[in-house]
């Protein structure tokens, strides 16, 4: 596929800090390259705005290689943008024509405040691992090697594909609902499948919906939107599963 | 710790969504193989079905247990759609569904929808057979004897008496007590009780129990000449919404009780299957009913 130069139109969500309210701007950029990233159109436009003399767009972004997690923002309805399996980073120019017009707009969800921009507080996620998503492990020198327990390969298999969330947080902008469930699902489901994990199974599960509660995500509504827009491709299973460990660790 | 996340916890909530949501479906295949009797049986099938309905005592108790998962299911599910709708509050500028379906992303709309057509459904019909005091008895037209017609009750094979009669105006009358209290010299002392029992004052026995003309009813109010045809027509836009909803539900809940495994694909295919036929079904009904002549 030859490159080309595009002409776009951006709609982007401006918002000075936490406190202030934001409004939706609008941003001419001229000569973007199909070949490059989206990120990269954005620092395009940045570079465009500190020429002006503009305050630049402040967007997350940190391995611009789809494994960190911290790239974020919906595009034009949907979170990551127009492709599947990929994060913000892994979109290319090459999805758009000339003259389209581009909504960006950050993570929209009560538990991500917005702190500038596009870039939201994700430490949501990281109060719900503490409260569970963990194994804990004697390290006084006499530690187990995790190797040494037998695993069956199936369930290796499924603890690995839940422990490819990499915690962007897609699920919870692009659920109707803004709930957390495919996130808490994956983290409660990689533990789960292994025998280290079992250990601590029951607290873990009711600790971690406890606090994914407490911190105002929504409830599931099993539209599965969330798995077609993880990046990851986190299926619903890990939320089937996750239902089934509350139940268990309820009833105990 | 379980109990007191019995109602507050997500996940629960979604429990409890998903055991009404499937015991609610099996109510509409029971209700729905009863209602077929409106098209494959007799009238008199139909009303003795419905005399059944409403006074054995383990559909009494089914029944019971339908009322409290419709409105405890409407009630989660509005508590839901708050908490849902808070956990945005600022909403996109631009969205795109083609990540999920229509249906699942509208089941408040679909179920308020529902919700209001029971309500209704339960005022035209099921509020008449308990409650109405004019609510129409089986009638039977014979001959009496005399080239004339003569109209009599049919009752039931519970009834001492299998038919009762009634006065020109086709009612039960005072004279017609006093005339058989005359008859049997006052050993046949004849009141109504409870809209389909005749019972004799002296000795408390009932005698007679005729049967609630809910075949009758249902026809005529799909056949109604000024509104039949708009009860008819709001019907089958209901039993459409329940068809989105179920086309949703029914696999949701399987998905929110945990099942999620190699049968998913079976349980799909049932529940979109359910969520064409059952409401077409029952749509057929009220249809049939309005055109028939």
């Amino acid at each position: 596929m030859s490159t080309k130069n595009i002409n776009i139109n951006l709609k982007i969500w401006r918002q000075k800090n936490a406190s202030s309210k934001g409004s939706m701007e609008t941003y001419k950029l001229d000569n973007v390259s199909t070949a490059s990233s989206f990120l990269e159109m954005l620092d395009q436009l940045n570079e465009q705005l500190i020429n002006e003399k503009k305050e630049p767009v402040a967007f997350d972004h940190d391995c611009r290689e789809g494994i960190c997690g911290m790239c974020s923002l919906y595009i034009n309805g949907r979170a990551h943008g127009p492709d599947t399996g990929i994060t913000t980073c892994q979109l290319h120019m090459r999805m758009f024509n000339d003259g389209d017009t581009i909504y960006i707009e950050p993570w929209r969800s009560k538990a991500f405040p917005v702190i500038k921009d596009l870039v939201v507080d994700r430490s949501a996620f990281d109060r719900i691992q503490q409260a569970g998503g963990f194994v804990s492990v004697n390290t006084s020198g006499n530690t187990i090697d995790a190797n040494s327990i037998p695993v069956p390969k199936d369930d290796a298999d499924k603890a690995f594909e839940a422990a490819a969330c990499i915690g962007c947080g897609a699920c919870v902008a692009t659920c109707k609902n803004g709930s957390a469930m495919l996130f808490v699902g994956a983290k409660v489901s990689q533990y789960a499948l292994l025998p280290q994990g079992k250990v601590e199974a029951t607290q873990r599960v009711l600790n971690m919906v406890r606090q994914m509660d407490e911190e105002g995500f929504g409830n599931c509504t099993n539209t599965g939107a969330c798995e077609i827009e993880c990046p990851k491709g986190i299926s619903l299973e890990n939320i089937a599963r996750m239902n089934r460990e509350y139940l268990k660790a309820s009833l105990k | 710790m379980a109990n007191s996340a019995l109602l507050k916890s997500s996940i629960v909530k979604k429990y409890w969504m998903a055991l009404t949501g499937l015991f609610l479906c099996l109510f509409l295949a029971g209700h729905l193989a009863g209602n077929l009797q409106l098209i494959f049986g007799t009238s008199q099938q139909f009303n003795e079905y419905a005399l059944f309905m409403t006074t054995n005592p383990a559909v009494k108790l089914l029944s019971y247990l339908t009322y409290i998962s419709i409105i405890f299911h409407a009630f989660d599910g509005i508590m839901l759609t708050i908490q849902n709708k808070k956990a945005r509050p600022i909403g996109y500028a631009k969205t795109d569904g083609s990540s999920s379906s229509l249906a699942s992303r509208n089941m408040a709309v679909l179920g308020t929808v529902i919700l209001v057509f029971i309500a209704t459904h339960m005022v035209n019909f099921w509020a008449k057979m308990h409650f109405d005091k004019n609510m129409p008895l089986v009638q039977k037209e014979i001959d009496n004897g005399m080239g004339g017609k003569q109209i009599q009750l049919v009752g039931t094979k519970d009834s001492q008496m299998p038919f009762m009669q009634l006065d020109q105006t086709g009612k039960l009358s005072k004279e017609f007590f006093e005339m058989i209290k005359a008859q049997t010299q006052g050993q046949y002392d004849l009141e109504v009780q409870d809209m389909t029992k005749i019972v004799n004052k002296k000795t408390g026995e009932v005698v007679f129990i005729g049967y609630k003309d809910l075949h009758k009813l249902t026809v005529d109010f799909f056949k109604d000449a000024k509104y039949g045809l708009y009860f008819t027509i709001g019907y089958v836009l209901a039993m459409l919404a329940l068809a989105f909803h179920l086309w949703h539900g029914f696999q949701s809940a399987f998905q929110s009780l945990g099942v999620n495994n190699k049968f998913t694909p079976a349980i799909k295919f049932f529940g979109k299957a359910f969520a064409i036929i059952v409401p077409l079904l029952f749509a057929i009904i009220p249809v049939f009913l309005h055109l028939k002549k």
